[in-house]
């Protein structure tokens, strides 16, 4: 089940917490991957560590002309791209009276604008070859909504419609495209919080706990497979329960 | 048969699937080949690929049969 030999899949923000375990899950299930990020030193070690079957493609995401030249070099060293996984994301918090046009620009261009792009570069070959998935890495609030985020939120909600958009228009071409929605995820980032914070930020979670980039990487992994072929237009709220939409 | 109405009926009948004899310059991609609104822009995308040329949405639009493709792509190469 879940096998994707033969697949090749880009990974974008592959040198993050989340985006390191989607790109090894990928690998371990068969696929070819092609790790997209800027930091090229992690993006290496990552690549070697998964040894064949991986490249490094960097990018730096908020440079129009850098995602179009992304496309073509994961197409170049893949042959194909069969699954695209835009998971690059950034924060530039503040509450909304502070917040100034480059951070909500900045935020949008990234993480929501340069999904756009690459989902339009990739859709191309995956109609010829009538297969294809593009998956959405977006969060949990760009469905609730989070105050000192209106710039991160309203580019997840973003994401979450265009992905909805783009399912219905290439669904006879046996493309789906669908979004994950992370919860509280245990990352770099998150580990270096205090306890008692850790405690007030797991206290609305049902389970009790943080979420694993494992859990992430399990969900995008399903909806890579070919066994997920009838879902799309879908998020995938993986939360432990905080949110139940 | 010219050399662009060659090379438009072929992607035409590789792209859409259908038998070469159906692919007349009156037919319609949508009426008589059975194409989609999907179909005929992955059609006007493959003739900008092929004959290196650009087909604007407003031209695209006017693009209904194959002889439009032709006359369309023939007066850019011409």
């Amino acid at each position: 089940m879940f096998d994707l030999t033969g697949k090749t899949a880009l990974v974008t923000g592959a040198s993050g917490g989340i985006g390191a375990a989607i790109a090894r899950t990928l690998h371990q299930a068969g696929a070819t991957v092609a790790l997209s990020g800027t930091k090229v030193e992690a993006l290496e070690a990552l690549a070697a560590e998964l040894g064949s079957r991986a490249v490094v493609v960097p990018a730096n995401l908020s440079d129009p002309e850098a995602v179009e030249a992304l496309a073509k070099d994961a197409e170049a060293k893949l042959g194909q791209v069969d699954i695209l996984v835009n998971n690059a994301g950034l924060t530039r918090d503040g509450l909304i009276l502070r917040m100034k046009d480059e951070d909500w620009a900045s935020v949008i261009d990234v993480n929501l604008t340069a999904a756009f792009r690459l989902s339009r570069a990739l859709v191309k070959g995956m109609m010829k070859r009538r297969w294809g998935r593009i998956i959405g890495i977006t969060s949990i609030v760009g469905v609730t909504g989070n105050p000192g985020q209106v710039n991160y939120a309203a580019s997840k909600a973003g994401m979450i419609g265009m992905t909805k958009a783009l399912a219905a228009e290439v669904a006879s071409r046996n493309i789906t495209a669908n979004c994950v929605a992370p919860g509280f995820i245990a990352t770099a980032m998150t580990d270096v919080l205090p306890d008692a914070q850790k405690e007030k930020l797991t206290a609305g979670v049902p389970a009790g706990r943080l979420g694993t980039p494992d859990e992430i990487a399990s969900a995008v992994l399903y909806l890579a497979s070919t066994e997920a072929g009838y879902v799309t237009g879908q998020t995938l709220h993986v939360n432990g329960g905080m949110a139940m939409i | 048969m010219s050399d662009i109405a060659e090379r438009v009926k072929k992607i035409v009948v590789e792209h859409l699937g259908v038998e070469e004899g159906k692919v007349t310059d009156t037919a319609s991609f949508i009426d008589d080949l059975g194409a989609d609104s999907l179909d005929t822009v992955e059609l006007v995308m493959a003739f900008e690929e092929e004959f290196g040329i650009e087909i604007p949405d407003d031209a695209a639009e006017k693009i209904l049969t194959v002889k439009d493709a032709i006359d369309f792509i023939s007066s850019k190469q011409g």
